[in-house]
């Protein structure tokens, strides 16, 4: 029997994840972190202390069974750390990767208090990464229950409402404007920090559960909510477009050719492949000088990809402090490392004009910290006088995004006085049958929870089928046993019952 | 939802060709003004296009196309009947709404004669008295001049050097119109910023409302990255979710004229290397036609 795990007695540091040093990868897109390897994630698997309290699994917005999954890493047992994880959450590998877990699961960790805490992350993803290459799903068995449900869009919140939709028997389809789907997930986050190759396999886990997905479909302007609902025949309709509709500083040379917005800069590059023209026919404005306003998540790509586009220097100018800054703070450190200079506390005032439609730099003014506002944190107020200007070419906004108005415009669907879909706490909006969830209920938000919202409106979605809710913790059935040569766990294909 | 097959093409001179391609969905759903955001192959970019008609019958749409970057050069060569486009994306934007205006000018110049037709025939089926203007660099340049007369009233082309029509800009088509009818309740423009600049400078005195279709650069069409970003008023729109249709009178065209040449050089690059490309496809060719012969 092995002795009691007490704070003494398990590794102090967390383990390190091997990353590609930082002057080397500013200049290419592969991923910056490898990932653990088994001995690195066993060794930090030995740092949870599987305390009692488990304030971890509700630190995750889809209640994953952390400390479970963590032990059975420690077994050496990743079938059934990836059994446990996908019990709740259909993407580790995605998840693992780009959710704020210092907010969530890392930052209530009972280690966490007297020392760094476990770096849930790593494992999830490590396991995620795990499935990936042996090929695990875990399909469970589907009757199919005759309802047709439709989702509209492919980003995280309408990919995890599937998933849910599709095991409980429901004939899902999911309808995304672009070519590819994945949402903000491929749109959005650049490869260095999601690879593509790890969303198509997490999308081929779903397509494997039977959902369908139809690109190139512009809902709303193709058809709309109500006929989707109507003569389209579905019985349910989740809504997840997400927020769209970036915002503008609304200061003297916005609209400067060299100015654009966040979703621009990583939507040219990231689903565009703009990185590799003329051999994709996309362009992108690479500057020499860049200045990112706004210090969320996005910004901290747009920066990183402008770093490896090849421009010589990257600024981040924010207006509050370092402290204050929303994203991510892996993603922070990272951007520091790569070498993006940091102006804190600095607010843009003026884009300046090169005379031939370009930008030739920018003024900005310095801020300090006053009052807190009603988010809580302080809000800047400018110094008087402190103006200064500094010399730039490309200029990208990433300040946040309004409410997209195309749902607005096409459907019946009751808005918030901000344009986001109104919704109860059901997230059931004033269409029978049509729920919404994600950015565009919410706002600008993160992955994980634009998940959460998705799992949360399929929850609302089977109550209001009267489908019984077949969402219970996947158990793998004993499978010890072989078939025509082959283990019987590894039959990893989908149990349809035609019906 | 892929495979959209061409069914139709017709090549109106040897910069202009229309695409007619299968898509009984967005045929039933599109409506005069909307445009369609194209990819022609998995490397492409993606451009919008005005939808010149729809055919709900027959299931398709009808794009009328100038080759003057590489994309659209490139789509001439490969975009034959029978074969398909890799993406098409739409009907997007605001439909043009159709007014009650009892007595229309519709003003199509260039490029934009295609998408003014389904909002000249809207206008016509709406019970309007439609007044066709369409100006071209020259005669052999004229296409659909039996689709508008069919929709128009009254039907003036306009040609640079007066090879067909009036000599002149389509702007002078507008003042022969104004002098005829006092009585025009609206006019509406699609074209080049230039032109559409011109219309409404051409109106603006008259006090005649005035509609014009814009054509910033996007990317996705959906409002996700203000790529397409207008100046109106005071205000700051996305033409392709608050658009493409502007008031006129409230559009700044300098400011649109100068975010259009964002991009020169890349496209320029673009062009250069696609058409390099051709050279040396072209020389495998013939290399190997060649030896095909030398044996």
């Amino acid at each position: 029997m092995a002795k009691k795990k007490t704070i003494r007695t398990i590794p102090q540091e967390r383990t390190p994840m091997l990353e590609q040093d930082p002057r080397a990868r500013a200049k290419n897109f592969e991923e910056v972190s490898y990932g653990y390897r088994l001995q690195d994630a066993m060794r930090e698997a030995e740092r949870c202390l599987l305390c009692p309290d488990q304030p971890c699994i509700a630190g995750c917005p889809v209640g994953i069974d952390i400390p479970s999954f963590i032990e059975k890493i420690g077994k050496k047992d990743l079938r059934g750390a990836y059994d446990v994880i996908t019990a709740t959450s259909l993407l580790p590998a995605i998840c693992g990767r780009v959710c704020p877990q210092e907010n969530q699961c890392e930052g209530v960790c009972t280690v966490g208090e007297s020392l760094e805490a476990v770096a849930i992350g790593r494992l999830e993803r490590f396991v995620g990464d795990a499935a990936i290459a042996e090929g695990w799903a875990n399909i469970p068995y589907i009757e199919p229950n005759g309802f047709k449900v439709g989702i509209v869009g492919s980003g995280p919140a309408g990919i995890a409402c599937a998933a849910d939709m599709a095991k409980a028997g429901c004939d899902v389809t999911v309808f995304e404007a672009f070519h590819q789907p994945g949402g903000v997930l491929r749109y959005g986050i650049p490869d260095f920090r999601l690879p593509n190759e790890v969303i198509d396999a997490e999308i081929g886990k779903l397509v494997g559960l039977g959902v369908r997905f139809e690109c190139n479909t512009l809902v709303g302007r193709l058809f709309t909510i109500e006929q989707m609902i109507g003569e389209m025949g579905f019985s349910a309709v989740f809504v997840g477009t997400g927020a769209g509709y970036p915002t503008m500083l609304g200061i003297p040379g916005d609209s400067l050719n060299g100015v654009l917005s966040a979703n621009e800069l990583l939507t040219r590059c990231n689903l565009m492949r703009a990185k590799e023209f003329p051999n994709y026919d996309t362009p992108l404005p690479i500057g020499k000088r860049v200045a990112v306003i706004g210090s969320g998540n996005t910004a901290m790509d747009a920066m990183r990809v402008s770093l490896r586009l090849g421009s010589e220097k990257v600024y981040c100018i924010y207006r509050r402090s370092k402290a204050e800054a929303p994203a991510r703070a892996e993603e922070v450190h990272h951007a520091e490392e790569e070498g993006v200079e940091f102006h804190w506390l600095t607010n843009p005032v003026a884009v300046l004009d090169d005379g031939k439609g370009g930008v030739r730099g920018m003024t900005c003014i310095k801020m300090e910290l006053g009052e807190p506002d009603d988010s809580g944190r302080r809000r800047p107020v400018p110094v008087e006088g402190s103006e200064f200007d500094f010399e730039c070419d490309v200029i990208v906004y990433a300040i946040g995004t309004n409410a997209n108005p195309i749902m607005g415009q096409t459907s019946k669907l009751k808005l918030n006085k901000w344009g986001y879909i109104a919704t109860d706490e059901h997230l059931a909006t004033s269409v029978a049958g049509v729920f919404a969830g994600g950015d565009i209920v919410t706002g600008a938000a993160t992955v994980i929870e634009a998940m959460g919202a998705g799992r949360r409106a399929a929850a609302s979605m089977k109550a209001y089928l009267g489908i019984r809710d077949s969402n219970l913790p996947y158990v793998v059935p004993d499978e010890s046993g072989i078939l025509f040569g082959i283990p019987l766990r590894e039959r990893n294909f989908a149990r349809v019952r035609v019906a | 939802m892929s495979n959209f097959e061409i069914v139709a093409r017709e090549d109106f001179s040897d910069v202009t060709y229309l695409l007619e391609v299968r898509h009984p969905l967005m045929a039933k759903a599109a409506r005069p003004g909307q445009f369609v955001i194209v990819m022609s192959h998995e490397h492409g970019e993606r451009i919008p296009l005005t939808i010149a008609d729809f055919d709900q019958v027959k299931g398709t749409i009808t794009l009328v196309i100038q080759a003057v970057g590489k994309t659209t050069r490139e789509m001439q060569q490969v975009c034959k009947l029978g074969t398909t486009l890799y993406a098409i994306v739409g009907p997007m934007g605001v439909p043009s709404p159709i007014s009650h205006a009892k007595k229309v000018v519709c003003v199509g110049g260039g490029l934009g004669v295609a998408p003014m037709f389904p909002q000249a025939r809207a206008f016509k089926e709406s019970g309007a008295y439609v007044i066709g203007v369409v100006g071209f660099r020259n005669k052999d340049l004229v296409f659909w001049e039996d689709k508008f007369r069919a929709c128009c009233d009254e039907f003036i082309i306009c040609t640079d050097d007066g090879s067909a029509g009036i000599k002149g800009l389509v702007t002078e088509g507008i003042r022969q119109a104004i002098e005829k009818h006092p009585d025009i309740d609206e006019v509406v423009a699609i074209g080049p910023p230039v032109m559409m600049k011109g219309c409404a400078e051409a109106t603006r005195a008259h006090k005649i409302k005035t509609m014009v279709s814009l054509n910033p650069l996007m990317v996705d069409g959906t409002g996700m990255c203000g790529g397409c970003r207008v100046k109106i008023g005071d205000e700051v729109k996305f033409a392709c979710v608050d658009g493409p249709d502007f008031d006129g009178h409230l559009v700044d065209f300098d400011d649109l004229m100068t975010r259009l040449r964002r991009y020169t050089k890349e496209e320029r690059m673009a062009l250069d290397h696609w058409e390099q490309s051709c050279r040396l496809q072209k020389e495998i060719d013939a290399a190997a036609q060649a030896a095909l012969l030398a044996r």
